[in-house]
Order: structure tokens, then C-alpha cells, then sequence
């Protein structure tokens, strides 16, 4: 059966949005719609809302009349997800799931076990990220069907987007997570591109005029709950314009969501500076949501100074126990504008404070708020990301790359203020090595692009439209240990084996031309793992002995189990490795015997941290 | 003793007691016989009815779902009501406790109004108000899509021609005469052009419009 529909999941950290195009509707003509997606608001109400917010919420049997849970396709769906979860969230935290998708990309966790939420007592039964991921996919997937029963969705063209900065365990999640709820067909997409894909179809043909050969266009996504950059050449081939995406940033966990919650925190300490009386939780949340909405009105109304800021009592006694204090200009950029962009040198680098030892197990939140220098860190660091590109040529003297062009994306950016700001910064250390400004590329829809972008990306994947190169953005490495004598006291060498190099494309694969191993059948064997996003040239089977500290990342440990089929547990069976990139999108390794060319798959998910 | 023989060809002549037996036995029988099949008969159609039931599979659980009322009545805001009515239409309380609801949920709108405001200074008033009005807004906007009756701006000179519709256009001072009336666009008119009320499930009891909270 054919897909009728191309259709785009932003599975975001904090919103899921669902996007669609026709496939039959007509020549080239693409008609993106948003699905209204039916979702409990609150026990017994359903509401059609574009957006499904990415929280829920694990209800005591006590808590909610029954059948007050039905929705249009279930009468008793088996987690509540969406606005119902933010709702009743709100005031009863430690039975809600937030921000599962930060999880999935969380090192030294294990993403299948329930651990979420992270502070519920004990007789909350918990659930893992990967569950509670799978429970926004499944709601997504039977309100398409509701909506469409003669197209399910299973049978559609899907599109599911992921940060550009997800590791292959995370994104190996993401699709094994769609895999469960029958939706096997799906494929990734980075964000980072979805947003650019957008703006393509948004430009209906006319893009080729914004951009040229050489322009590097810089893709700023500040969401709800993360910052993701990625890079992305203009180049040429056979005459046609063609886009490469060079490189990615790593996972910040920073977005508008703290800029919300700093807000907040500096109105409370105003507060109780004034009164001397210390807000209880409930108000500082009612505090947050407030700040959110004078925020945005002062972002969109420049001749206002102040907004009044009031928070209700919880009692029916409204008048009474109502307190009132504003958010002034001033606060406003002093926290948002000059706590979030600081308007730093290009030198600079975010703060990396030492973890203190007893971390308790909650998501790496960006030390740094500064959004500026993770930025400053970003382009520095990705000097060389062009450097293979024929018509990309930096200047001598460049401390780091210079975008051209920029495309902004996630809610933060929506404010005017916020957005110039940054432009203004980058344009700084443009000025400052005598580049020329970048310019901004106009017309991007802030909240839906991704979605938009994805289901768009369904119609290219058909050769409809120009298509953004880019493969792997990490070269992998596994970590052998070098055959020396041991010396008390010293830890092994470890040498780095390149198994995958930088921007392996969908689709390829490849072997590890001599070096075998010796696996032992029926023992787990591990092996440590590494990615680098700034070595490019290191091809299969290089084995480096050092490394500067901030070219590796040292990812989960991978791990391989030969099973006992036909052999006798304790042999050693030579293998070699070998890599494809699936079209799906996801890394895939293999060990592959050199006696009977048997295949073993290596996994990935095994971030039983310590224990 | 008594020898018997074998002859076929002979028929009795005299009806004596044996025969009386014999026949009496024989038509027993076949009554016993006529019992027998006929309750056997009747066995079996009982089982065949009886079986099926036994064996169709229980009624499959239907989706205890498809709760969603919809609410069709638009409560109206500015149109006056047709002069005639002929059929009076009953409005649904549903809708209403719905929006009592929303307004209560977002605005805090019927403790607002059920708070005695003579012991509060302006300011506390004010302070108040400000929840009332954003949260207000915020209900009516998400679930109204609102838009003036008249496109003129307020006190513009408007021309009413002849059929326009009294329902919309509310005339006031001195009518008198025929078609087109031209007046001053006093108030332009509100219009909801669409509606997104929630759906409500199956046993949801609208006339909670806000639960008490106990905090645990």
C-alpha cells in the first residue's frame, strides 16, 4: 500500500507537534496542514490542540473519576499525556514526567528502566524515558487514526525529528520507541535540518535567491528545553545549488524554560526582600506562569515599562489573598537579555564547574547560561568544518567560523529583542575579523517548522526537492586496550579505533579492513565507545594513541553478547566490526565472524551506569 | 406336557386374553417409543439453541468511548433575539456550566463575583481584577473566535438597506419610515464565527464547575 500522506513528528522536549502533506494533492504543490490533536485538559474534558505538551502523569487510582480519562479512541488510556499531565503536574510534581526526550541522551542512564519521575516516593509506580517516549508517539499515532481511519499511520510516509545533537544510542531509542507503536517505517530527521527544510518549502521556490554558493548557514534552535546548533554549506554540484550540513553542537540542556524560571526567582527574591514572608512552591509556580505572560507581552510591546504581575491566593477568597508586584524593563534584560546572550568576546567559553560529588541523579542542566558563549564555543570550535569545501575558504587569521547566513528557530527566538540581540553579537565577531555581517533569513514559523520541516523532508525523500547532505556528524571510535606489559598503578593505554568516520552517509557501510577480535561466546564483552565531532579525516581502521581532551567524547559503553547457537559457551571466536548507517538514520555495528561470515548485532542501550 | 409346532398359515380366530395382552403390550410400547423419540427431539433443538451461545465469542468490548457531547447552542452576545419566536429553543446546561467552568478555571471569575469587594480598597480591587481580566481573555479567546458585527468603525454613519438583518443590526431611537435607515454605529457588534468548546466524556458532571482542593 502507498502512503498517501508524508507525515512529521516534532517529538520535542516539551511539545509534540504533527504535520502533513497530501502526497496525492496535486503537481508539486505541497499543502502542509497541523493536526489538531484531541488530549484531555483536565479530568473528563477533551480539547483539539495543535500542540501535545511532552509530560505525563502517573494519576493515583483515588485521583480521578472513573471514565473521567476516556478519549475519543480509548476509554482508558494506559498514561495520561499531554495537557491533563501539565495540568494536574502542576500541583502535584512528583507524580509528573517531564522532559523524557533529555533522558534518552543522558549518559549513565539506562533509558528502559523505570526511573521517571526522578523524585516520586516510592508507591509511585515509575516509568522509563523510553515508555513514557513511546506513550507521545502512541497518543500522536491513534489520534491520526482517529482522524484518518482510512490511512492509518502505519502506513504513511513518517518523519520523526530528533536534536542534532543526539548520540546513536538516543536516536536508536527514539526508533525503537516508534517500532513499538507500529511505526516501523518511520525515519529520523535533525532538527536543525527540519527547521532549514521548512524554510525551503516556506520560501515556495524562492530560496535559491536568499542563499549562494559559499554561504554557511548557521541553524540557532532555542527551544522550550534545549539549544541545538548546526551548521549548514551552501555548495554547488553539477550547476544545482546543494546543502551539506557540516557540523552539529552538543545536547545543551538550556532553552526558554529557564529563562521563565530565572525570571521567577528574580521577582521572588524582590518579593521577599519587600514582604518578608517566603513564597511556598505553589507560588513561585504561579509566579513563573505569570512571569511567561508579562515576558512576552513586554517582548512585544516595547512602549510598556513595567507588567503587573499578580498571584492569586488558592482559596476561593480571591480578593484577599491576592499578592501583586510588576516585572520592569530593567529585570526584564538584565536577567533574559543579558543573563541568557552576554554580550561576550568570541574567546570566550562557557563556565564548566566541577560537579560537586554527590550528584544526585537528575538531567546535566548547562552549567552556563549564557547562550552567547556556548555559541562562541560552538563556532570556535568548528573552525575547520569547512575546511574540505571548495568555494568555503576562511580567512588566515579566523579564531573561528563565520557564518553568513542565520536561521533561527524555537520559541525563545520570537522575541524581537532576544533574536536582535543575538544577531548583533555574532555580527560583533564577524566585524572584529573584518567578515561581513551575517544576514538573517526571513520567514521562518518559530513553533511548527520542525513538524512542518519533516513532513516536507517526506516529499524531498521522493526526489521532490533539494535535499540536505550531511550523513553521521560524528566520527566513532572504539577504545582498545594497547598490548603492553602492565605498570602497577597505571591504568591501561587505551588507543581510539576509528569504526565509522565523519559524515558516513544513510544507507553505506562499511568494514574494518584487519583488525579482529576475539570475542568470547556466550560473555557479555564492552567495549568503550567515543564520538568526535571535529575530527573529519580520520577514515575506518585508523588507530589513534593520542588525543587532545576535547576532541573524544567518550559515549556509553557498547555491548556485544555471542550467543551459544551451534557453539560451546567459552570458545573465542575472531570477528571483525562492521558499520552501516541505516536509511533510517540510526548507527548500527556489527561483529561479523571471519569463519562463517555470521552476524552478530552490537548494542548500543546499555547504560546501566555503574551498577 | 404341551408340544408346540410352527404353523404360519394359521390365524387366530378367537380374540382371547393372551391377545388382549399382546395388544395392550404392543400399543405400550409404541407410546413408550413415541415418548422417547419426541423428548429426544426436543433435546436436541433446545441444545442446538443453547450451543451457540456457548460458543460466539462474548460481544466485543466496545470502546467505552465515543462519550463526547457536542454543544451546539452559541450563547449569543450582542444580537437581539428574533422578535417572533415561534419555537422557543431550549438551551442545553451543559454549555453553560462548561463556560462557568472555563471562566472559574482560567479567571478565578465566580470566586471574583462571590466575594464581597465593599471591605477591599481599589487597589486590592485592582489587583484582583487583573487575574479576573487576563484569565477571561485567555478562556474566551482559546475557545471563541470573536469578530465585530459591523465592519464600520463606532460613530461612522451607516446606511441599513431594505432586508438587512434586524437580528444583527439593532435599531434604536427614532425609527420611523421605510428603508434604508441611515444612524450613527453606536456599539459595532460582537459575532463568535467560531466555537471550540471542550468535549466533555460520558459520566463528567458539569455542574462541578470547580472541584474542592484538598492538599495532601
Amino acid at each position: 500500500m502507498t502512503a498517501r500522506y508524508s507525515v512529521g513528528i516534532d517529538l520535542g522536549t516539551t511539545h509534540c507537534v504533527l504535520s502533513y502533506v497530501d502526497l496525492e494533492a496535486g503537481d508539486d504543490q505541497v499543502v502542509l496542514d497541523v493536526l489538531a490533536i484531541p488530549q484531555l485538559t483536565g479530568p473528563g474534558t477533551i480539547e483539539d490542540k495543535a500542540q501535545l505538551p511532552s509530560f505525563t502523569y502517573l494519576a493515583h487510582p483515588a485521583e480521578i473519576a472513573e471514565g473521567a480519562t476516556a478519549l475519543p479512541w480509548t476509554g482508558n488510556p494506559e498514561y495520561l499525556v499531554g495537557e491533563i499531565a501539565r495540568n494536574l503536574g502542576g500541583k502535584t510534581p512528583i507524580r509528573l514526567v517531564s522532559s523524557a526526550k533529555s533522558w534518552l541522551c543522558h549518559a549513565g542512564v539506562d533509558c528502559k528502566q523505570a526511573i521517571l519521575p526522578v523524585e516520586a516516593p516510592e508507591d509511585v509506580t515509575k516509568i522509563s524515558p523510553f515508555a513514557a517516549s513511546k506513550a507521545y508517539l502512541q497518543h500522536l499515532r491513534d489520534a491520526w487514526n482517529h482522524r484518518f481511519p482510512e490511512h492509518a499511520l502505519q502506513d504513511q510516509d513518517v518523519t520523526i525529528t530528533v536534536p542534532a545533537s543526539f548520540d546513536p544510542a538516543a536516536r536508536e531509542l527514539t526508533v525503537e520507541a516508534a517500532r513499538a507503536v507500529g511505526l516501523g517505517q518511520a525515519v529520523l530527521l535533525e532538527e536543525p535540518q527540519a527547521a532549514l527544510y521548512s524554510w525551503i518549502e516556506n520560501s515556495e521556490g524562492d530560496w535559491r535567491n536568499h542563499v549562494q554558493i559559499g554561504d554557511v548557514i548557521l541553524v540557532a534552535d532555542i527551544g522550550g528545553g534545549t539549544t541545538d546548533l548546526s551548521l549548514i554549506a551552501v555548495t554547488e554540484q553539477d550547476g544545482n545549488l546543494q546543502l551539506t550540513r557540516v557540523a552539529v553542537g552538543d545536547h545543551i540542556l538550556l532553552g526558554g524554560d529557564n529563562m521563565d524560571l530565572a525570571l521567577a526567582y528574580t521577582v521572588k527574591a524582590k518579593l521577599e526582600q519587600d514582604s518578608g514572608k517566603r513564597l511556598e512552591s505553589w507560588q513561585l509556580q504561579a509566579l513563573t506562569h505569570a512571569c511567561r505572560e508579562a515576558k512576552e507581552k513586554l517582548f512585544n510591546q516595547p512602549e510598556l515599562s513595567s507588567m503587573p504581575l499578580v498571584v492569586a491566593s488558592r482559596g476561593s477568597s480571591l480578593i484577599g489573598g491576592t499578592f501583586r508586584t510588576e516585572l520592569t524593563r530593567d529585570e526584564l534584560n538584565r536577567v533574559l537579555v543579558e543573563g541568557f546572550l552576554p554580550w561576550v568576546p568570541v574567546e570566550e567559553r562557557p563556565v564548566v564547574r566541577p560537579r560537586s560529588g554527590l550528584r544526585t541523579a537528575g538531567l546535566p542542566y548547562a552549567q552556563d547560561a549564557g547562550i552567547t558563549r556556548h555559541l562562541a564555543a560552538f563556532l570556535s570550535r568548528q573552525k575547520e568544518a569547512t575546511g574540505e569545501l571548495p568555494d568555503h575558504v576562511l580567512p588566515e587569521h579566523a579564531s573561528f567560523l563565520h557564518p553568513t547566513a542565520v536561521l533561527f528557530n524555537g520559541g525563545v527566538l520570537k522575541a524581537g529583542l532576544m533574536a536582535e540581540r543575538l544577531m548583533q553579537i555574532l555580527n560583533n565577531w564577524l566585524e572584529a575579523e573584518q567578515a561581513a555581517p551575517a544576514r538573517l533569513l526571513q520567514g521562518a514559523d518559530l513553533d511548527l517548522a520542525v513538524a512542518r520541516g519533516a513532513a516536507y523532508y517526506g516529499f524531498v525523500r521522493k526526489g521532490k526537492g533539494v535535499r540536505i547532505k550531511g550523513g553521521t556528524a560524528a566520527a566513532y571510535y572504539v577504545g582498545i586496550e594497547s598490548s603492553m606489559p602492565a605498570v602497577p598503578g597505571l591504568p591501561a593505554e587505551i588507543e581510539a579505533l576509528c569504526i565509522a568516520p565523519f559524515g558516513m552517509e544513510e544507507g553505506s557501510e562499511q568494514e574494518l579492513p584487519n583488525d579482529e577480535f576475539g570475542l568470547i561466546i556466550g560473555e557479555p564483552v564492552r567495549f568503550r565507545f567515543f564520538g568526535s565531532k571535529t575530527r573529519r579525516d580520520d577514515a575506518v581502521g585508523v588507530r589513534l594513541e593520542y588525543w587532545q581532551d576535547d576532541e573524544l567524547e567518550e559515549l556509553e559503553e557498547i555491548e556485544i553478547t555471542l550467543p551459544e547457537e551451534g557453539r560451546h559457551a567459552g570458545d573465542i571466536v575472531p570477528v571483525h566490526l562492521s558499520v552501516a548507517v541505516t536509511e533510517v538514520g540510526t548507527l548500527e555495528l556489527k561483529a561479523v565472524s571471519k569463519r562463517d561470515q555470521q552476524r552478530w548485532k552490537i548494542e548500543f542501550d546499555v547504560r546501566a551506569g555503574d551498577a | 406336557m404341551n408340544t408346540y409346532t410352527i404353523d404360519l398359515s394359521l390365524r387366530p380366530t378367537t380374540f382371547d386374553l393372551w391377545h388382549v395382552c399382546l395388544a395392550g403390550t404392543a400399543a405400550l410400547l409404541a407410546l413408550i417409543l413415541i415418548v422417547v423419540l419426541v423428548s429426544v427431539l426436543l433435546g436436541m433443538r433446545r441444545c442446538k439453541s443453547a450451543a451457540p451461545a456457548v460458543v460466539a465469542p462474548a460481544p466485543a468490548p466496545q470502546p467505552e468511548v465515543k462519550i463526547v457531547e457536542k454543544i451546539v447552542e452559541v450563547e449569543k452576545i450582542v444580537q437581539a433575539p428574533a422578535p417572533e419566536p415561534v419555537v422557543l429553543k431550549e438551551a442545553t446546561p451543559d454549555a453553560a456550566l462548561q463556560l462557568l467552568s472555563l471562566l472559574q478555571k482560567e479567571a478565578r471569575f465566580i470566586d471574583f463575583i462571590k466575594e464581597d469587594v465593599s471591605a477591599f480598597s481599589d487597589a486590592e480591587i485592582g489587583a484582583a481584577a487583573r487575574v479576573v481580566h487576563q484569565g477571561c481573555s485567555k478562556a474566551v479567546s482559546e475557545h471563541f473566535t470573536l469578530a465585530p458585527v459591523s465592519k464600520d468603525p463606532e460613530g461612522n454613519r451607516v446606511t441599513l438597506n431594505k432586508g438587512f438583518d434586524a437580528a444583527s443590526f439593532r435599531l434604536t431611537g427614532n425609527i420611523v419610515g421605510e428603508a434604508p435607515f441611515t444612524g450613527t454605529l453606536v456599539h459595532k457588534g460582537w459575532q463568535v464565527t467560531d466555537l471550540r468548546l471542550p468535549k466533555l466524556t460520558e459520566g463528567h458532571n458539569a455542574k462541578i464547575v470547580a472541584p474542592a482542593e484538598v492538599e495532601l
